[in-house]
């Protein structure tokens, strides 16, 4: 009867729990090295993330082809989507941490708030790279959390300074759209400070989680400020959909300035033409004339063990920027083995080799990308780099550089960073801080 | 044959009305609480009580809260997540401001902050009902999710929003924060959720709940036996809420342990209302059920590919668990709409007459 | 006292004040409200369909208008002609239409509203979830000049400023309108349209005097496909074709309580008083709040209304009241 084939069903789904219960088996070999992959090929974002985690993962996977690993240890990346939700995020954090993970790039700067405080316990760094918690670049109050090369308060210290160079700043106003998440938020206590001391009058236009596509409304009050530039903080199908609105009223796009998560090629793509001349801030290298990437070619993609769609979408802004996540970290892994003198180290070491990496100029040329970024040398205070950005542009099909470095202007906003993070300490009462020498 | 009643006599009117009456359902119980109480701390897993346990017992509750609503007292809601959304920001700004207060009385005292609102979003349904009132709390979700974002003195104005649970102690324990061990979280939530599933029943079967059903099953005609359908909703609605509230106050406190925004949005309101209908409206056995359901199918399905060696993308997993989670839906809706907890009163009753096929 | 009256001031007088300061932007904001409005129309006509024909409320509909954009669309990137992607995805909306109507309709025939409301429900999520599986979860553009529609603008000067209209949204709104008189002499002129609102009245009295139900559901679902593959098509020309546009979808619910369940102009009135109250609003109130109002104006609109007309401007009295 139906009656028992359901009840046999409900005892068999009842066994089958039992079994998780006692324990999930966790199989691991020596001498290798765990890299978790917190990715979102799914979810609104899946735009963004998808190239980012490609490339990420192809970037590990060319090592252990190229040279057999790290250190002779192999590394492993598993991937766990996390659709971008913080709550997924968390449980793929949990159900990795135990099997070794060495360090953490949620790419999300939700699931990075959430894991901040739990990763400190669990002796695991997270490298939230340009993203995140801005304050977690003051090493003393964050010993576990790295944002390399620079953070979203410095950046926007970058754009400010480009715009000031191109028409000054003061007495202009500046128009800041945002993602209405804890990402787009972020930098909200810098501008608002920046625009007291530099004298430019700030226009705050929120774009809803759920309203990304249609952002008509707010780009209809840009037309009625009339803003001098326009500053986006957006992911995902925000950036299309914003630029395809500011062309829509006419807003001059050379004026309108994207964040690096805001100048991808997915995102521009979409637009096609009509986005002519929008600017956005890089710290990655674009294209694929790095030897580092033309390995990635030879020795994964070619060989079909990629999951890009196509060759083409190796060399894009986001690919090249998940890769680069991986090269910072790879470094760091044979900074640690060296240091440790083992193949196979802890969350614990990776943590030490993170603060005392040195990616210049002739290491970069070593793993063959010169010129793809600016030099990273973080230290026990540092966590950060205060790195410079520049700008790209978009010409109807692809981007270009359009700038050198830019510095950032890290006298002014590094004493605000420590006033944050100061503040977010301040009611943990038992948080473990560090002391640098 | 194991669930015969034979020679269970009462010998008075309280062992009689008892809520469990039958010795079977005692000792099961029993059963259940010493397994989860006692075995589980000591056998399970980390992983499993943190990623699995924890969050069925929360989704738990708030399939008690909606199901009060939904499958007791007949009013649709979809504004689910954005209750239990005022229970953890609420409970948040009472513990920021009132830093010794125990954590618990914190918890208990922010639900009534979600019954206020539940009540407050609740008064259209004196005059609406079914589909239109589902309408007026996705009215209530989306305004209340604005709320969370723009009202800064919620997350104390926190730069990016969101909310980071401060250390709680309890006997000297940790039980909130990051040094709070999954075993001790658990527990915590293990004991709410039990006194609170107690309490529920024990409503439901008193005059309130009786109340709710005759609102649910015939309204007007309550209203002509002398049911105040103003108090009888408006209750159902506060109750509710309470329930939910408390639940989002579990889930941020001792689950996730921060939160934003988007941990209280359209999709958790949609998630609960497909675990109260998996588990059966009106069946407060069925939020359980439900509960894991929903929760663990996916968990068992992303674990599958590994334990079978099959090389099959994370992404792909989702996509699959949706669609799944999706037929099931259908299926139940169509084969047994009143859910997990029909089917298994169904098998208790089989029990009763079981190996024979029909009680002679 | 002094603030009180500048709050006044500040909620009820500066908006039209800054109205009137840019006729030409309040102008540009109505219309882009419009436009809005008839996109929100459109899907509520869907609902609108199903709900006047089985009673259903069809919850998938957001979900149908993104899977038949993305089949047109996909169609096309395999190299499929435009003019033939489109027939082959009427055809696709078509099979989906029948599959749902002989697996899930049939089966619940004479249920519950409220079982029919939730088996759309666990719709959604199969067709989510079938979706990105089968196209991916990236945003894809929609193939807008292949299709005929021209992407340009024209300006239109007037009040010392201009006024941009789009061409895609002037095409948009002449489709709408188009499919909205169709549809209502659809309903109200032929034998099947008559046969379609005694559905809607009481399956079983339909089926007493000979109305095969399974052949007018079949037929509804398939228009409902057809009006969501027009809607996405214009949602998706204006932003791209992506799950996101799901959500969008849940304030055409707002629209339907404003024009009636089960009327097809109500949906349109609806959909502009929708459209074009969110983004006045947004624009002109936003900014007091802080911004991002428009994720809940319609639905508290909805709100506002059901108290006093819960039956919607042009829809049947078949609400109990208590």
């Amino acid at each position: 009867m139906k009656q028992h084939k359901n009840l046999k069903k409900l005892g068999c789904c009842a066994i089958a729990l039992a079994a998780f219960a006692v324990g999930m088996p966790v199989a691991q070999a020596e001498d290798t090295l765990f890299m978790p992959s917190l990715t979102y090929r799914t979810g609104p974002f899946a735009g963004g993330g998808i190239p980012f985690a490609d490339g990420y993962a192809d970037y590990f996977n060319m090592l252990n082809e190229r040279d057999g690993g790290i250190g002779g240890a192999k590394i492993v990346v598993e991937e766990c989507e996390t659709a971008y939700n913080t709550q997924k995020g968390v449980e793929c954090y949990e159900a990795t941490k135990d099997k070794g993970a060495l360090a953490y790039s949620p790419l999300s700067t939700g699931i990075t708030l959430a894991l901040i405080p739990k990763a400190a316990v669990d002796e695991i760094p997270i490298f939230s790279m340009g993203y995140g918690l801005s304050a977690a670049a003051i090493g003393e109050k964050f010993p576990w959390t790295f944002v390399y090369p620079t953070t979203y308060w410095n950046q926007m210290s970058s754009i400010l300074k480009y715009i000031d160079a191109n028409g000054g700043v003061k007495d202009k106003k500046i128009g800041f759209i945002y993602l209405d998440v804890g990402y787009g938020k972020e930098p909200l206590p810098l501008l608002e400070n920046l625009s007291e001391s530099m004298g430019f009058e700030l226009a705050k236009y929120p774009i809803g989680g759920k309203e990304m596509q249609n952002q008509s409304a707010q780009w209809l009050n840009v037309r009625k400020d009339r803003p001098d530039w326009m500053v986006m903080w957006g992911w995902g199908a925000m950036n299309p959909t914003a630029v395809k609105e500011a062309a829509k009223i006419r807003y001059p796009l050379d004026r309108f300035i994207g964040n690096w998560w805001s100048g991808s090629h997915n995102d521009l793509r979409a637009v096609g033409a009509s986005g002519k001349g929008y600017l956005a801030a890089n710290f990655s290298g674009i294209g694929q004339d790095f030897p580092a990437v033309q390995d990635i070619l030879t020795h994964v993609v070619d060989k079909g063990n990629s999951k890009v769609a196509s060759r083409d979408d190796v060399g894009n802004v986001l690919y090249n920027r998940g890769m680069f996540n991986a090269v910072v970290l790879a470094e760091a892994i044979t900074v640690a083995q060296a240091k440790t003198g083992k193949a196979a180290i802890t969350g614990a070491d990776m943590r030490d080799a993170l603060e005392n990496i040195n990616l210049d100029e002739a290491r970069l040329k070593e793993l063959g990308l010169e010129g793809f970024t600016g030099a990273i040398k973080g230290s026990c205070a540092d966590h950060e780099g205060a790195g410079s950005v520049f700008m790209q542009q978009w010409t109807g099909d692809d981007w270009e550089k359009v700038t050198d470095l830019i510095e950032p202007m890290n006298d002014t906003v590094r004493p605000l960073l420590e006033e944050a993070a100061e503040k977010y300490v301040s009611d943990k009462p038992d948080w473990a801080a560090q002391s640098c020498g | 044959m194991l669930y015969r009643e034979a020679g269970q006599f009462k010998t008075s009117y309280s062992a009689d009305q008892a809520l469990l009456p039958i010795a079977q359902d005692r000792i099961g119980l029993l059963f259940i609480l010493v397994v989860a109480f006692i075995a589980l701390p000591m056998f399970a897993s980390d992983f499993f009580i943190s990623s699995i346990m924890i969050p069925f017992l929360v989704f738990s509750l708030a399939a008690i809260g909606l199901n009060i609503l939904m499958g007791y007292a007949g009013q649709l809601s979809l504004g689910t997540g954005a209750f239990m959304g005022v229970g953890a920001y609420s409970c948040y700004k009472i513990t920021s401001l009132f830093p010794d207060l125990n954590i618990l009385l914190v918890l208990f005292l922010s639900g009534f902050f979600s019954a206020g609102i539940g009540v407050v979003f609740g008064l259209p349904s004196l005059r609406i009902k079914g589909l239109y009132l589902a309408i007026t709390t996705l009215a209530a979700q989306f305004f209340l999710e604005w709320c969370f974002i723009r009202i800064g003195w919620l997350y104390n104005y926190n730069d990016s929003g969101a909310i980071e649970v401060p250390q709680r102690m309890l006997f000297g324990l940790a039980i909130t924060g990051p040094h709070a061990t999954p075993v001790t979280r658990y527990l915590v939530i293990l004991t709410i959720v039990s006194v609170m599933t107690l309490i529920a029943a024990n409503v439901l079967r008193g005059r309130i709940g009786r109340s709710w059903m005759m609102i649910r099953d015939m309204d007007i005609a309550a209203e002509l036996m002398g049911i105040r359908p103003l108090f009888s909703k408006l209750s159902a609605f506060a109750f509710s809420s309470y329930y939910c509230g408390v639940a989002g106050a579990l889930m941020v406190f001792f689950w996730l342990g921060s939160a934003e925004v988007e941990s209280f949005d359209i999709n958790h309101s949609f998630l609960i209302m497909f675990m109260v209908i998996i588990g059966g409206m009106g069946s407060l056995t069925g939020c359980f059920m439900g509960a894991a359901f929903i929760w663990v199918l996916p968990v068992i399905l992303r674990a599958i590919p590994p334990a079978f060696e099959l090389n099959i993308l994370a992404a792909t997993m989702e996509h699959v668990s949706s669609i799944i989670t999706g037929v099931l839906i259908i299926f139940f809706l169509i084969v047994e709409p009143h859910g997990l907890a029909r089917l298994w009163r169904v098998g208790k009753e089989k029990l009763r007459t079981w190996p024979f096929p029909y009680a002679t | 006292m002094e603030s009180f009256s500048a709050a006044l001031d500040l909620f009820f007088l500066s908006p039209f004040r800054e109205m009137t300061a840019l006729p030409d932007l309040l102008l540009q904001v109505i219309w882009e409200g419009f436009v809005s409005g008839i996109l929100y129309a459109l899907i509520a006509l869907g609902f609108v369909l199903i709900y006047k024909a089985s009673a259903v409320f069809n919850f998938a509909q957001g979900i149908m208008v993104v899977f038949a954009a993305l089949v047109l669309v996909s169609l096309f990137d395999l190299g499929v002609p435009a003019w033939l992607a489109l027939i082959l995805t009427i055809g696709v909306m078509g099979i989906l239409a029948l599959s749902i109507e002989r697996l899930v309709l049939r089966k619940l025939v004479n249920q519950h509203e409220a079982i029919l409301l939730m088996a759309t429900i666990g719709l959604t999520l199969v067709l989510k979830g079938a979706g990105q599986l089968v196209f991916g979860g990236e945003p894809k553009s929609m193939i807008t000049e292949e299709l005929g529609l021209s992407t340009g603008s024209s300006d239109w000067e007037v009040f010392d400023g201009i006024v941009i209209f789009q061409h895609i949204d002037i095409a948009a709104a002449v489709i709408a309108i188009i499919m909205v008189a169709a549809l209502a002499l659809f309903f109200s002129r032929t034998r099947i349209g008559r046969a379609l609102r005694a559905v809607a009245d009481d399956h079983q009295a339909a089926l007493s005097v000979g109305i095969s139900l399974n052949q007018i559901w079949a037929i509804v679902w398939f228009a409902s496909g057809i009006v969501a593959l027009v809607t996405g098509i214009m949602w998706g020309a204006r932003s791209d074709v992506s799950f996101a546009l799901e959500i969008i979808a849940l304030k055409a619910l707002a629209v339907l309580i404003l024009g009636g369940f089960t009327s097809v102009p109500g949906a349109i009135v609806g959909g502009l008083i929708v459209g074009i109250g969110e983004k006045l609003f947004e624009v002109y109130w936003g900014p007091i709040f802080g911004g991002g109002v428009e994720a809940w104006f319609a639905y508290v609109l909805a709100l506002i209304f059901l108290l006093f007309r819960p039956q919607g401007m042009f829809g049947e009295r078949h609400i109990e009241r208590i």
